[in-house]
């Protein structure tokens, strides 16, 4: 189709070759920027300026008519919340990205190992958690937690066990939530894994079976050493975005039983939008900053390095 | 992986007994088969219960017979869901912002990521890099100073932005274009130089190599990108909760998950007739679309 473009252009402007050429380099980079202008403007407005605010409004007092520098932090620092919200920011990140990520690693290989004109169909199965908006499947499970009516108590029940407080008990309730979000994450991992998997060249198998590697070393020296970047730039992405969780809880617990489900984002919400404490909030919000650009600075390393191999 | 296993350590004795080699291979097979049942099983039950519930009525919920069997199904949900002028609002409000959403993001990031991969120009490969750090940027960092934002500009200019369906429309282009243009460079980027040397030579803009040359080639890209985009708009939830509150200015998630939970009285069958109504849209485009939507999925690490 390109090629036929290219010959019907070649018709008519052939004529005047060189200087058109030369024209259109010397506007080159004035069109270039033009181009760029929408996605520069709608950053620097949405993103890049907001984020700046965010650093203003947490200098401000709650009426937002008095700079008080570090205040809000200091306030922070002393509320035993704020303490509970970081402790279980941290113990949702990191038990769910490391689950998503052995559940994704494990699900990855057994569809690899089936045969391969069955794989689509597994792969496609496998994959709705992640293609349902994530809060109307927390829906669904919230329905399955349900105190009264909880369709797995029900089944427990079947066995005679006691009905599980899903959602009721502070433990149990984190425990849901960090559920929940494996649910809908590990499918994600799932995918760039076998990806992954897929872009191992056969000969290093072969190889590998040659010099009589166990399964151990197989894995251990040539199927990880491969997936390496994939590994790290999914489990990285997964960080920020699991870190940065609000849909999954917001749904599920809102926070409850006593702010102990809370992450930064639905308690940064709870203060800020729905207690009107817009400061305090934004201040909350800034502290999901260090984890996410601790994790950006990995991922720009591994861009950097893929740009000189190329 | 398994087969590799049985192969290494039936190395020795393969010459002896050749038929246990392939018996190890089948059952490496059928635990494979066994475990993706097990996981299908724990993928798919809440979207299955969900359908289960939602062909029951209220009195049939209130029962303690058995939550996985329908005894009487009834559409009364659908009916009473598709049949209501607030829940077609949401529906509504929804499709508009998804399709503004996706137009607006196109627009904007294919051009961008063209002039990025193929105008080199002074910043262009650092700017790549910083477009891709502010996809990193999550919403929940954003919505409080937008929040202050969109008050402080209707302060000034008397224009309400919030609690209008369409604030939608302005803040999601942030979640959308910086992916779709880092992955559309990756597609463009891909394109061999030849293409757009030779219809420059030939005399064509730079606009007609973009429309005539480089979208037609990366049809593919392009598509995935769209779906990347048209999903992410239909499943934001934090934006329209953060910044609308009328009923009538409400998309899907936020409109079910608001009006529908009331109080204490949970109309279950209703909520989950309304949770998979409004997952449809994107189950049925990745039904269709399933290839271009992993492609665009795995994009993002293996493109770029």
């Amino acid at each position: 189709m390109a090629e036929t473009t290219v010959r019907s252009l070649s018709t008519s402007g052939s004529p005047r070759q060189r200087s058109s050429l030369r024209r259109a380099l010397q506007r080159k980079s004035t069109i270039a920027f033009l181009m760029t202008l929408p996605l520069l403007v709608l950053i620097l407005v949405l993103v890049i300026y907001p984020s700046i605010y965010a650093i203003h409004l947490a200098t401000l007092s709650k009426r937002m008519d008095r700079f008080v520098g570090f205040g809000n932090f200091l306030f922070l620092f002393k509320r035993e919340t704020f303490w509970m919200v970081v402790q279980q920011s941290c113990i949702f990140a990191l038990t769910a990205v490391f689950f998503k990520a052995v559940i994704g690693f494990v699900v990855a290989h057994f569809v690899h190992n089936i045969p391969s004109k069955g794989q689509r169909k597994w792969r496609g199965m496998l994959l709705v958690p992640w293609v349902i908006p994530p809060a109307m499947s927390t829906l669904a499970w919230l329905w399955l937690f349900d105190p009264s009516y909880s369709a797995f108590n029900w089944i427990l029940a079947q066995f005679g066990i006691d009905p599980i407080p899903w959602t009721g008990d502070a433990y149990w309730a984190r425990f849901s939530v960090i559920l929940v979000n494996i649910w809908i994450g590990a499918p994600f991992f799932m995918i760039m894994y076998l990806a992954a998997l897929k872009s191992v060249p056969e000969q290093l198998y072969e190889a590998a079976r040659i010099d009589g590697a166990t399964w151990w070393q197989t894995m251990w020296y040539v199927t990880l050493p491969m997936m390496r970047n994939i590994i790290a730039i999914t489990v990285l992405f997964s960080t920020i975005v699991t870190f940065a969780n609000f849909d999954i809880v917001r749904v599920l617990t809102r926070g409850d039983p006593l702010d102990k489900t809370h992450v930064f984002a639905t308690w940064a919400f709870r203060v800020g939008i729905e207690g009107g404490d817009i400061p305090l909030g934004a201040a909350v919000s800034l502290f999901m900053v260090p984890i996410l650009a601790f994790a950006a600075i990995f991922i720009l390393r591994d861009i950097a390095r893929r740009g000189n191999e190329a | 992986m398994t087969d590799i296993t049985s192969n290494a350590s039936n190395a020795t004795s393969a010459t002896k007994h050749y038929g246990s080699m392939k018996q190890e291979r089948l059952w490496a097979l059928r635990w494979s088969y066994f475990f993706l049942v097990v996981f299908a099983i724990f993928f798919l039950t809440p979207p299955i219960y969900m359908l289960i519930t939602s062909l029951k009525t209220s009195q049939e919920i209130a029962t303690a017979a058995n939550p996985w069997w329908v005894l009487n199904p009834t559409l009364a949900n659908y009916i009473e869901l598709l049949t209501s002028r607030e829940f077609l609002t949401f529906f509504q409000n929804s499709a508009m912002v998804s399709i503004l959403v996706v137009t607006l993001t196109m627009l904007i990031s294919v051009p961008a990521a063209f002039a990025l991969s193929r105008m080199k120009f002074w910043g262009s490969a650092t700017l790549a890099t910083g477009i891709f750090l502010t996809y990193l940027i999550p919403e929940t960092l954003l919505f409080i100073p937008l929040f202050k934002m969109m008050a402080v500009f209707h302060e000034w200019t008397g224009i309400s932005i919030l609690n209008k369906w369409w604030v939608c429309v302005i803040v999601y282009p942030t979640l959308t274009v910086p992916f779709c243009t880092w992955i559309m460079i990756g597609y463009f980027a891909s394109i061999p130089k030849e293409l757009d040397e030779a219809a420059l030579i030939d005399g064509a803009t730079w606009m007609q190599t973009l429309t005539r040359i480089f979208i037609p080639v990366a049809l593919p890209g392009l598509i995935a990108a769209t779906i990347f985009a048209f999903t992410v708009s239909w499943a934001q939830f934090l934006y329209p909760l953060a910044f609308t509150t009328s009923v009538d200015q409400l998309v899907m998630p936020v409109g079910i998950i608001t009006t529908l939970i009331k109080a204490d009285v949970y109309n279950w069958g209703q909520i989950m007739t309304g949770a998979l109504l409004g997952a449809a849209p994107p189950l049925i485009i990745y039904a269709f679309l399933m290839d271009y939507y992993i492609a665009g999925l795995t994009a993002g690490a293996t493109k770029g």
